[in-house]
C-alpha cells in the first residue's frame, strides 16, 4: 500500500509541475502586468518596480526562481497588496472557504445520497420522478442563478436571511445551497443510477433467496456496491466544495479564496495566481489519491499494486 | 411413489413489459416427490426458468403470477405474506443460479456469504458454532484448503468453486427442495461432471427433493429420476428418465433427443436440429405452440392446443396420440401402443 501511495505521489508531482509550467506561461502570455496602469506610471517607476520583484529577468529564469521558492513553501510576495504575501492570503482565505465548504459537504452528503436511495427504491413512482425532476433541474441551473433567485426570495422579498458574509448561522443557509444544489442533483442522479443497476444482478437475487428482509438486501448487499460509482466522483467534489466557489463567495461577498483568486486574475497578480492554482491542485490531487486509496479498502477485486 | 413435496398447478406468469404482455409461462403443472430429481428441460425461452422463479416469487418487478397454484408442503405461495415466504426462502426451499461468476456478491468473502444464509434463519447461533457449520460445508462440497478459502473473495475462485459455494449456501440450512436453475451451463465439461457428481451424493445424504433446470438432456440422463419437458410456456411431455429417452411421445421430445451430438453417432451425418424458432411469446400461438416447427403438423394443431394424454405415470400433449387420432398413418401411433404395453 505504502509503495502503491509512493508511485501514485510521484506521479502527482510530476502533474503539478506541469500544472504549474502551463499556468505560468498563460498568465505571462495575457497582455497587461501587475504594475500595467491606465493612469501611466512613469517608466523609471515602473521599471523600478518590475527591478524590485524580479520581473525584469527573462522568463525561464523567473520561473526557475518560482519553483526554488515553492519549495521552501514560500508562495511569493503580493504584487497589489503591499506587505501581504499570498501565504498570508491562503492562511486568511482558506479556512473560511473550508468551513462553508464543509457545512456545504455535510448538506450535501445528508440530502444527495438518501434522495437517490429513495428513488431508486421507488424506481418510477410518484417520489422518484419529484426526486428526479429536482436533481434535473439542479444540474442545469448554474449556481449563480439559484444564488439570485435565492436572495431574491429570501433576503430581498421575505427579508428573512442575510446576504453576505459568514456571521451566524443563517448566513450560511443561502450559499450552502446556491453551492451544494449541483452535487446534490448530481449525486442523488448517480447513487440512483448506481443502485438500480445493482438491484438488478444476480447476487442481489441470491441474497433475495436466501430469505433476507429488503431492507438487508438493500444495507448489507447493495449500498456498498451501489457506492463505488459515487465515491469516484465524490473526490473532486469534495475538492471542489472545500476550496471555494469562486462565484458564492463573490456573490454572498465571503472573505474567502475564491474572493482571492477571482481578484488577483482582474489585477494580474501574478504570484496569487500561481499560489492559489497551486493550492486548489494540490488539494484536488490529494482528493483524487484518497478516493483511490478508499476505493482499494471497499473493493476487494482492486489491488494496491494495479 | 413417495409422497409429493411441491405441487405446480396451471401456474400462468406473465411480464409486463413496454412491448406488451409477454406470457412466459401458460398453464404449468407438475409435481416433485419427496426425495426426487426432477429435471426441467426446454430450450431458451420455453419458461422453464420463470416457472422455478415463480415458486420462489423471486421474478423481476414486471413479473405477475397471473393465476394458479404453487403448493408447497399444503401451503400455496402464490398467497403466503412476504414475510412467510421469506422464512420458506433459503430454509425450506433453496436455490442454485445458472452464472456463478455474478451470483455472488463480490464484495463480501465468500465464507461470509455462505455464513449469512445460516444465520438468517438461526439468528441466535454462536459465533464458533457458526463457523464450524460453515467450515464443514465448505468441506462437504469438496472446497480445498476450506479453511483458507472462507475468507477468500469470489474472485479470487474459478468458476467451479464458486458454484460449489453457491451449492454449499444453498444446502447450509438442509431445504426440504433445491432449485438448480442450470447450475453447470457457464462451467466446462469436466467441472460439469464433478458438480452433478456431488449434487447427487449430497442430495442421497440429505434426502433432498430438486428440481434440476437444463438445456442438456446428457445433464438429465446423468442426474434426473423424472424429466419434464417444456415449450412455448407450456409442459410438452412428462414422463420418467427411461421412458423419456428409451421412446418419447412427443415430436418436440424427439427432436430434443435427436439434436443431442453422440459420440456413437456417424460422423459424416449432420446433426440434426429443429428447423424454425421460439414463438413470439407477447402473441403465443392459439393451437400448440411447436406446430409450426412441426414435421408430423396436421390443419388442427394450429388451431387448438391439445389435452394431455395420460399413458400409466407419464404424459404428453399432441393431437396425433389422442385416443381418436386415426392409426393409419400416424407417425406416432407405434410408439403410443408401445407406451401403453410398457405401462401394462
Amino acid at each position: 500500500m505504502l509503495k502503491f501511495i509512493a508511485k501514485r505521489i510521484g506521479t502527482m508531482l510530476v502533474a503539478m509541475f506541469m500544472i504549474i509550467l502551463l499556468t505560468f506561461t498563460l498568465m505571462h502570455a495575457i497582455p497587461g502586468g501587475p504594475f500595467t496602469n491606465p493612469k501611466g506610471m512613469s517608466e523609471e517607476v515602473l521599471a523600478a518596480m518590475e527591478a524590485k520583484y524580479g520581473l525584469d529577468q527573462p522568463m525561464p529564469v523567473q520561473f526557475v526562481n518560482y519553483l526554488g521558492n515553492l519549495l521552501h513553501g514560500d508562495l511569493g510576495p503580493s504584487y497589489k497588496y503591499t506587505g501581504k504575501t499570498v501565504n498570508d492570503f491562503i492562511a486568511t482565505g482558506a479556512p473560511v472557504s473550508a468551513k462553508l465548504g464543509l457545512v456545504t459537504l455535510i448538506f450535501v452528503l445528508l440530502t444527495s445520497i438518501p434522495m437517490g436511495i429513495l428513488a431508486a427504491l421507488k424506481n418510477n413512482r410518484w417520489q422518484d420522478m419529484l426526486l428526479m425532476a429536482v436533481a434535473t433541474i439542479g444540474v442545469t441551473i448554474p449556481s449563480f442563478v439559484i444564488a439570485s433567485v435565492l436572495i431574491y426570495a429570501f433576503a430581498f422579498k421575505l427579508n428573512v436571511l442575510p446576504t453576505f458574509g459568514l456571521d451566524s448561522w443563517k448566513s450560511y443557509i443561502l450559499p450552502v445551497v446556491a453551492m451544494g444544489g449541483y452535487s446534490v442533483s448530481y449525486l442523488a442522479r448517480l447513487m440512483r443510477s448506481s443502485l438500480l443497476e445493482v438491484m438488478g444482478q444476480d447476487y442481489i437475487r441470491t441474497a433475495r433467496a436466501k430469505g433476507l428482509t429488503e431492507f438487508a438486501v438493500v444495507t448489507k448487499h447493495a449500498l456498498r456496491n451501489a457506492m463505488i460509482p459515487v465515491i469516484t466522483v465524490l473526490g473532486p467534489t469534495v475538492a471542489g466544495l472545500l476550496t471555494g466557489s469562486f462565484v458564492i463567495e463573490k456573490i454572498f461577498a465571503i472573505p474567502g479564496i475564491g474572493y482571492y483568486f477571482v481578484n488577483s486574475v482582474t489585477q494580474r497578480d501574478y504570484t496569487t495566481i500561481m499560489g492559489v492554482t497551486v493550492f486548489f491542485a494540490a488539494f484536488l490531487m490529494a482528493m483524487v489519491l484518497l478516493v483511490d486509496v478508499f476505493y482499494c479498502l471497499i473493493d476487494p477485486r482492486i489491488q494496491f499494486d494495479a | 411413489m413417495s409422497e409429493p413435496i411441491l405441487r405446480v398447478e396451471d401456474l400462468k406468469t406473465s411480464f409486463m413489459t413496454s412491448a406488451g404482455e409477454v406470457q412466459a409461462v401458460r398453464g404449468v403443472s407438475f409435481t416433485v416427490h419427496k426425495g426426487e430429481i426432477l429435471g426441467i428441460v426446454g430450450e431458451s425461452g420455453s419458461g422453464k426458468s420463470v416457472t422455478s422463479m415463480s415458486v420462489l416469487r423471486l421474478l423481476a418487478d414486471t413479473a405477475r403470477i397471473k393465476s394458479g397454484k404453487v403448493e408447497f408442503e399444503g401451503t400455496d405461495l402464490t398467497k403466503v405474506s412476504d414475510r412467510q415466504m421469506r422464512e420458506i426462502r433459503g430454509q425450506k426451499i433453496a436455490m442454485v443460479f445458472q452464472d456463478p461468476m455474478s451470483s455472488l456478491n463480490p464484495l463480501i468473502p465468500v465464507g461470509k456469504q455462505v455464513a449469512e444464509m445460516i444465520r438468517v434463519h438461526h439468528p441466535d447461533i454462536k459465533p464458533d458454532e457458526l463457523k464450524e457449520k460453515t467450515l464443514q460445508l465448505f468441506k462437504d462440497v469438496r472446497i480445498p484448503e476450506a479453511e483458507k478459502r472462507l475468507k477468500a473473495y469470489p474472485h479470487e475462485f474459478s468458476g467451479g468453486m464458486r458454484q460449489r459455494v453457491m451449492i454449499a449456501m444453498a444446502l447450509a440450512n438442509h431445504p426440504d427442495l433445491l432449485i438448480a436453475d442450470e447450475p453447470t451451463t457457464a462451467l466446462d465439461v469436466t467441472i460439469q461432471h464433478q458438480i452433478l457428481k456431488q449434487m447427487r451424493a449430497l442430495q442421497q445424504e440429505y434426502g433432498t427433493s430438486i428440481i434440476f433446470i437444463t438445456h442438456d438432456l446428457g445433464v438429465v440422463a446423468e442426474l434426473c429420476d423424472r424429466v419434464v419437458v417444456m415449450y412455448g410456456g407450456l409442459v410438452m411431455e412428462q414422463a420418467n428418465i427411461y421412458d423419456l429417452f428409451e421412446n418419447p411421445l412427443h415430436p418436440y421430445t424427439m427432436g430434443l433427443l435427436a439434436s443431442v451430438p453422440g459420440l456413437n453417432k456417424d460422423k459424416n451425418e449432420r446433426l440434426q436440429s429443429i428447423p424454425g424458432s421460439p414463438p413470439d411469446m407477447t402473441r403465443p400461438p392459439k393451437g400448440c405452440p411447436f406446430a409450426s416447427r412441426c414435421a408430423y403438423a396436421r390443419s388442427i394443431c394450429a388451431q387448438e392446443c391439445p389435452p394431455f394424454v395420460e399413458v400409466g405415470s407419464r404424459s404428453a400433449r399432441c393431437w396425433l396420440l389422442q385416443p381418436d387420432a386415426p392409426a393409419e398413418g400416424n407417425p406416432l401411433h407405434e410408439k403410443l401402443a408401445k407406451a401403453k404395453g410398457g405401462a401394462g
